[in-house]
C-alpha cells in the first residue's frame, strides 16, 4: 500500500501542468476539428452539424491560388533569410562572447516584436513621406519621393525581418559547438577562407541548415499581419483568411477548416525538421 | 572572404535590421502630428500621451495585466513539469514535454482559433481571464526549455548528498533544487512576459474588442490614419526588450541559455 502510495506521490507533481495542457491546449484543438464540421450560425458562432461542405469549399481554384501563394512567399522568405543566416551566424559565432551577447540581445529584440509594430515599422520605412524615398531623393537617385508599400518586395522584406532573427537562433547552436579547428586546417590545407566555408562548413551543418529552412517556413507561413499591412490583397496568405473568415465574415467552422489543413501542413513539416534534427550529432 | 568584405556585409544585416527601428523612433519624436522622417523639430509629447490619454493608457495596463499573470501561469505550469521530465526522463515524460513545446511550433493562427472556440463553448469569450490564461498557456514554452536547462546543469551528486544528510523532498528542493534553478525560472519568466506583451493574433481573437492590448490598439489606428502615439508604443515596445533581454544577458549566461556551449567548458 505504501509503496503504491509513494509511486502515486513521485506523479504528483506532473499533475497540474498535465491538467494545465489538456483541458487549455489539446482540447481546444479538439472541438476546433469538431466545429470544422460544423455549419455556419448567423446569430450564434456555429452550430453543430456534421458536413464536409467547410472541406469541399476549401478545394476551390481561388484557395488553392491562396495556397500556392502562401507557399512561395513563405519558401522565398526561408530560403532568403537562411542564406544571409548561415554566414551571418557565423561570423557572430568567432566574435567574443560579450559581443556575441550584444548581438543575441539585438536578435531577440527584433524576435520578440510583434507583427504589428514590424507591419507598421517597415510601412513606415517605405512610405512617401518618412522612408527611404527621402533617402533616395537625397542620394539624387529619384527626382521626387515615392511609396515602395503595399507590394510584393516590400512583402518580401518584412517576412525576411520576420523569419531572420528566428533562422539565426536555429543555426546558432549547431555553429557554435562546431569545432573551430575544423576550418582553420581547411585554410591549413590551401582552401581559401569562402571554399572552406562551403566545403566544411556548409555541408556539416546540411541538417542544421533544412531545420532552420522549414521551421522559417512554418513560422512565416503564419504571418498574418504582413500580408495585409506590406501586400496587395491577391498577396493574402492563408493565415491571414484563416483570420478574415474568423473575425470579420464570421464564419468559424470554414476558418477551423482552413487552420486544420495548415496545421496538418506545419505538423508534417516541423516532424520532417525533428527528424533531421535528430540525425545530426 | 576579406575581413574587409565581411564588415560590410555585417553591417549591411544590421542596417536592414535596424533600419526600420531607427525609422520609428524619428516619427515618434515629431513635433507635427504627421508621418515624416527626418522629423520635424523634436518633441516627446508623443511618450507623454501614452501613458496620458486614457485610451492608450488602458490598452497599456491591460498589456501589463495580461503579460503579468499569463508569465505567471506559464512558470507556474514550466516549473512542476520541467522538474518531473528532468527526475522522470520517462515516455510520459518525453510526451509532456513534446506538448510543453507544441505551441510555439505550430503557427500561432491556429492556436489563436483553438483558444477562440474553445472559450466561446464554456462561455468565457471576450473576458480578459481568458486572455490571460491562453498566453499562459501558449507561452508555456519558454520558461519549459530554460528551467530544463537549467535542471540539467544541476549535479545530481549533490542531491544524492543533501539525501543522505538527511533532508527530505521537500528541504532538497527548497534549499538545493529551487535556489539553482531560480535564475531561469527568472528568464523564462522574462521571455514569456516579453512575448506576451507583444502577441497580438490570440489577444485579438479571445477577447481584441473587450480587452484591447496596445498591439491590437496599434493595430485598429492603423486602419483609422496615423498617430506618432503608434511610434512612441513600438518604441516603448523595443526599449522593453532590450532592457529585459540585456539584464538576462548581464546576468546570467544568455548563449547557453541560446544553445551555445562554449560557456560550458
Amino acid at each position: 500500500m505504501s509503496a503504491l502510495s509513494d509511486r502515486l506521490k513521485d506523479h504528483r507533481v506532473a499533475v497540474f501542468p498535465t491538467l494545465m495542457l489538456l483541458v487549455f491546449f489539446l482540447i481546444p484543438f479538439f472541438i476546433m476539428f469538431a466545429v470544422s464540421f460544423f455549419s455556419r450560425d448567423e446569430g450564434a458562432f456555429f452550430a453543430p452539424a456534421f458536413e464536409f461542405s467547410n472541406y469541399a469549399r476549401f478545394m476551390s481554384p481561388f484557395f488553392f491560388k491562396v495556397l500556392i501563394t502562401s507557399i512561395s512567399l513563405s519558401a522565398a522568405a526561408a530560403v532568403l533569410s537562411v542564406s544571409i543566416a548561415v554566414p551571418f551566424t557565423y561570423f557572430v559565432t568567432r566574435m567574443s562572447s560579450r559581443a556575441q551577447s550584444v548581438v543575441l540581445v539585438f536578435l531577440l529584440s527584433v524576435l520578440s516584436l510583434s507583427e504589428v509594430i514590424i507591419g507598421f515599422a517597415w510601412s513606415t520605412l517605405l512610405s512617401q513621406t518618412a522612408g527611404i524615398g527621402n533617402l533616395l531623393v537625397a542620394l539624387g537617385i529619384l527626382e521626387t519621393s515615392r511609396s515602395f508599400t503595399p507590394s510584393l518586395g516590400a512583402l518580401l522584406l518584412g517576412l525576411c525581418y520576420l523569419g531572420f532573427p528566428y533562422a539565426v537562433l536555429v543555426i546558432y547552436p549547431a555553429l557554435s559547438r562546431l569545432d573551430p579547428e575544423l576550418p582553420e586546417a581547411a585554410r591549413m590545407l590551401g582552401a581559401s577562407p569562402v571554399r572552406s566555408f562551403f566545403n566544411v562548413i556548409v555541408p556539416m551543418l546540411r541538417n542544421t541548415i533544412t531545420g532552420a529552412l522549414i521551421l522559417v517556413f512554418v513560422f512565416t507561413l503564419g504571418a498574418y499581419l504582413l500580408p495585409q499591412v506590406l501586400g496587395r490583397p491577391q498577396h493574402w496568405t492563408l493565415s491571414v483568411h484563416i483570420t478574415d473568415q474568423a473575425i470579420f465574415q464570421s464564419n468559424l467552422p470554414f476558418a477551423a477548416a482552413m487552420a486544420i489543413f495548415l496545421m496538418l501542413v506545419s505538423l508534417a513539416l516541423v516532424g520532417l525538421s525533428t527528424l533531421l534534427g535528430q540525425k545530426r550529432t | 572572404m576579406s575581413n574587409f568584405a565581411r564588415y560590410v556585409f555585417i553591417t549591411l544585416v544590421f542596417l536592414f535590421l535596424a533600419a526600420p527601428l531607427i525609422v520609428i523612433l524619428g516619427v515618434s519624436l515629431n513635433e507635427p502630428k504627421r508621418l515624416l522622417f527626418p522629423p520635424e523639430g523634436l518633441s516627446l509629447q508623443w511618450y507623454v500621451e501614452l501613458f496620458q490619454a486614457s485610451d492608450w493608457l488602458s490598452a497599456l495596463r491591460n498589456s501589463i495585466v495580461i503579460a503579468l499573470g499569463a508569465s505567471t501561469i506559464a512558470v507556474s505550469i514550466a516549473l512542476p513539469l520541467a522538474l518531473y521530465i528532468w527526475r522522470k526522463q520517462n515516455r510520459l515524460a518525453k510526451a509532456l514535454f513534446g506538448l510543453g513545446v507544441a505551441p510555439f511550433m505550430l503557427p500561432p493562427v491556429i492556436s489563436a482559433l483553438g483558444f477562440m472556440v474553445f472559450w466561446i463553448t464554456v462561455g468565457f469569450y471576450g473576458q480578459i481571464g481568458a486572455t490571460i490564461i491562453s498566453h499562459g498557456v501558449f507561452l508555456v514554452t519558454l520558461p519549459l526549455v530554460t528551467i530544463s536547462l537549467g535542471l540539467e546543469a544541476i549535479d545530481r551528486q549533490l542531491i544524492e548528498a543533501s539525501r543522505t544528510m538527511g533532508a527530505n523532498d521537500r528541504t532538497v528542493f527548497r534549499t538545493v533544487i529551487f535556489p539553482l534553478a531560480r535564475p531561469y525560472m527568472i528568464s523564462g519568466f522574462a521571455f514569456a512576459f516579453v512575448l506576451s506583451l507583444n502577441e497580438y493574433i490570440i489577444a485579438y481573437m479571445v477577447a481584441g474588442f473587450t480587452a484591447e492590448t496596445l498591439p491590437i490598439k496599434i493595430f485598429n489606428s492603423l486602419r483609422y490614419g496615423y498617430t506618432p502615439v503608434m511610434a512612441s508604443v513600438a518604441v516603448f515596445f523595443v526599449m522593453t526588450a532590450v532592457l529585459v533581454f540585456g539584464s538576462i544577458a548581464r546576468f546570467g549566461d544568455l548563449p547557453r541559455l541560446l544553445g551555445a556551449e562554449r560557456s560550458d567548458r
